[in-house]
């Protein structure tokens, strides 16, 4: 990763209400290609807003997200997959009555990857789950299932990819396993945001982070500099623990 | 061999050769035409559901309305019946835009909704202010088209369509992707799928059988009234012979009719006093104990089920 690299995704002063309750509010920052950005911050943050609205679940109430150099804020959800964003869910949400393969084979058909995507025995090795190819998925253990929703995200070949939780509930082998894979990823150019609440991981990963409160930024730089800061303690521990 | 051709070989070509042959050899003709009647609209009933989840409660409506085109271009313009089948399938796909904001609705909401707009349009048809154009409430008798043996042939070519389109549905990306949709909507979208597209795909090929469906019965019948091919008995029947076989396969909507609707005709032949209680008691063990259908048996095993 360059640090001067142009950003692939620049979100300008995001505000999304629901209803009388900001759940994002001023929320500015950018990710590059090759970049691993990690978005934390206490539960009702605005975290998973962030990716709701980067990925075209909500239109934003106010400001912008520009993708590529195009606005692309308020798009419905299956052009911006069409122009490299993707996303894996908290709860992973595979197609249940489908088998493994054929999850694959819909993004595959459907994603319009600009460069030609992993195949799928590829996929199904590199992700653990070539056994269980002809399995539905409903049968996939929650592990299993998270690994799905990331590979139904990659078959889609995108330039930004938007991991929720994905290391949540994952043991300690498969964390570092899957630690090194999302660095691979992000080795081939590709801009990733993590959303995690294990800051070990977070650690391990990330170039930089993001910390949120009550849907704005309040600290960015990396992992090591913001657990020093008492606004970055306070938040997470409560104001008695920031002196 | 690919499966697509596999099945329209071992499926679906026997299955219009045997109800081509029946004609020939057994002499209840109108039941050989109300089962092939029943195969297309359980399918259709198929192509909505079994791919995408939206139960049609009202799916008589596209039926009738059919029907009624049918009988509109053969009274007020003497049209030829083919070409009015025609116009009754284009009536039915009419009927399905205008009720295309409908699949904002899911679940029981959908069904409920569907069930009213299939009771509103029989309102309308049955309207005695519309006599002068579909004779209200009074039926309809044609002059002129009756030919019972053209109709059951063009019924049988109305099967092959249908079947056409749930052998692509089961067998391609496009019918993988409308499960998708079925299973959960948004994540289909993050595999880049069109999810408002793929529905209303889906909605207007059913709609378009049924109106097909409503076209032949017309011509067959040739004299109905708007109860007739309004009746709930066909949403209902079509719904409950394509669960009974199993939805989103090709084969099961065809086992459903052959074994329920054989059943019903046994049934109302031999003994029809007891007619609703061996039916209902059917039904209420389908729902209890294979909730997916008879080719579940199977699925649940491991085996593929085309």
């Amino acid at each position: 990763m360059s640090p001067d690299a142009v950003p692939i995704l620049k979100v300008n002063d995001l505000l999304k209400r629901f209803g009388g309750f900001h759940a994002l509010d001023g929320l500015t920052f950018h990710v590059s290609p090759g970049e691993i950005l990690g978005l934390v911050g206490p539960n009702g943050s605005g975290k998973t807003t962030a990716i709701n609205v980067i990925s075209g679940l909500y239109a934003p109430d106010r400001g912008d997200v520009v993708f590529d150099g195009v606005s692309v804020g308020g798009m419905a959800s299956h052009k911006l997959v069409h122009r490299g964003i993707n996303r894996t869910f908290q709860i992973p949400k595979p197609f249940l009555s489908l088998t493994v393969r054929e999850n694959i084979a819909v993004a595959l058909a459907y994603g319009r990857a600009e460069v030609t995507p992993p195949s799928t025995a590829e996929l199904l090795v590199d992700f653990h789950l070539d056994a269980v190819a002809d399995r539905p998925a409903s049968e996939l253990n929650s592990a299993q299932q998270k690994m799905l929703d990331l590979v139904r995200a990659l078959a889609t070949r995108p330039r930004l990819l938007l991991l929720d939780e994905l290391a949540a509930g994952l043991n300690p082998t498969e964390l570092d396993w899957i630690a090194g894979r999302i660095k691979t990823l992000a080795k081939s150019g590709m801009a990733i945001i993590v959303v995690e609440h294990l800051m070990g991981f977070i650690e391990q990963i990330t170039d930089r982070v993001i910390v949120m409160n009550a849907g704005k930024e309040i600290f960015e730089g990396t992992l090591a500099v913001a657990v020093k800061v008492p606004e970055v303690i306070e938040v997470f521990l409560g104001g008695e623990h920031a002196a | 061999m690919p499966s697509l051709a596999r099945h329209t070989l071992f499926i679906a070509v026997p299955l219009l050769a045997l109800f081509a042959i029946l004609p020939g050899v057994y002499n209840n003709h109108l039941l050989l035409f109300n089962f092939v009647i029943f195969l297309i609209l359980a399918q259709g009933v198929n192509i909505i559901y079994g791919f995408t989840g939206y139960l049609p409660f009202g799916y008589v409506g596209f039926f009738g309305a059919g029907a009624y085109g049918f009988a509109i271009m053969v009274m007020h313009f003497q049209s030829p019946a083919p070409l009015a089948v025609v116009v009754a399938g284009l009536v039915g796909v009419a009927l399905g835009l205008l009720l295309a904001p409908l699949l904002r609705l899911t679940g029981a909401y959908f069904a409920i909704a569907n069930l009213a707009a299939a009771l509103a349009v029989l309102h309308f048809v049955a309207n005695p202010a519309l006599e002068s154009i579909t004779k209200g409430p009074y039926g309809v008798a044609l002059n002129g088209t009756f030919n019972p043996t053209m109709a059951y042939n063009g019924a049988l070519i109305i099967l092959a369509l249908t079947l056409g389109i749930v052998v692509f549905l089961r067998n391609s990306s496009f019918g993988l992707a409308l499960q998708a949709v079925r299973e959960d909507a948004f994540s289909a979208s993050m595999a880049g799928v069109n999810v408002l597209k793929m529905r209303m795909i889906a909605w207007l090929a059913s709609a378009l059988v049924a109106g097909f469906a409503g076209g032949v019965f017309a011509w067959y019948v040739s004299v109905f009234y708007p109860d007739n091919v309004f009746s709930a008995d066909f949403s209902i029947f079509a719904i409950v012979f394509a669960l009974f076989g199993g939805v989103a396969t090709i084969t099961g909507p065809i086992v459903g009719v052959v074994i329920l609707y054989g059943i019903y005709n046994l049934i109302g032949f031999t003994t029809p006093q007891y007619f609703q209680l061996i039916y209902g008691l059917l039904i209420i063990g389908l729902v209890l104990f294979l909730p997916a259908g008879l080719v579940s048996l199977a699925t649940r095993r491991g085996w593929y089920v085309p």
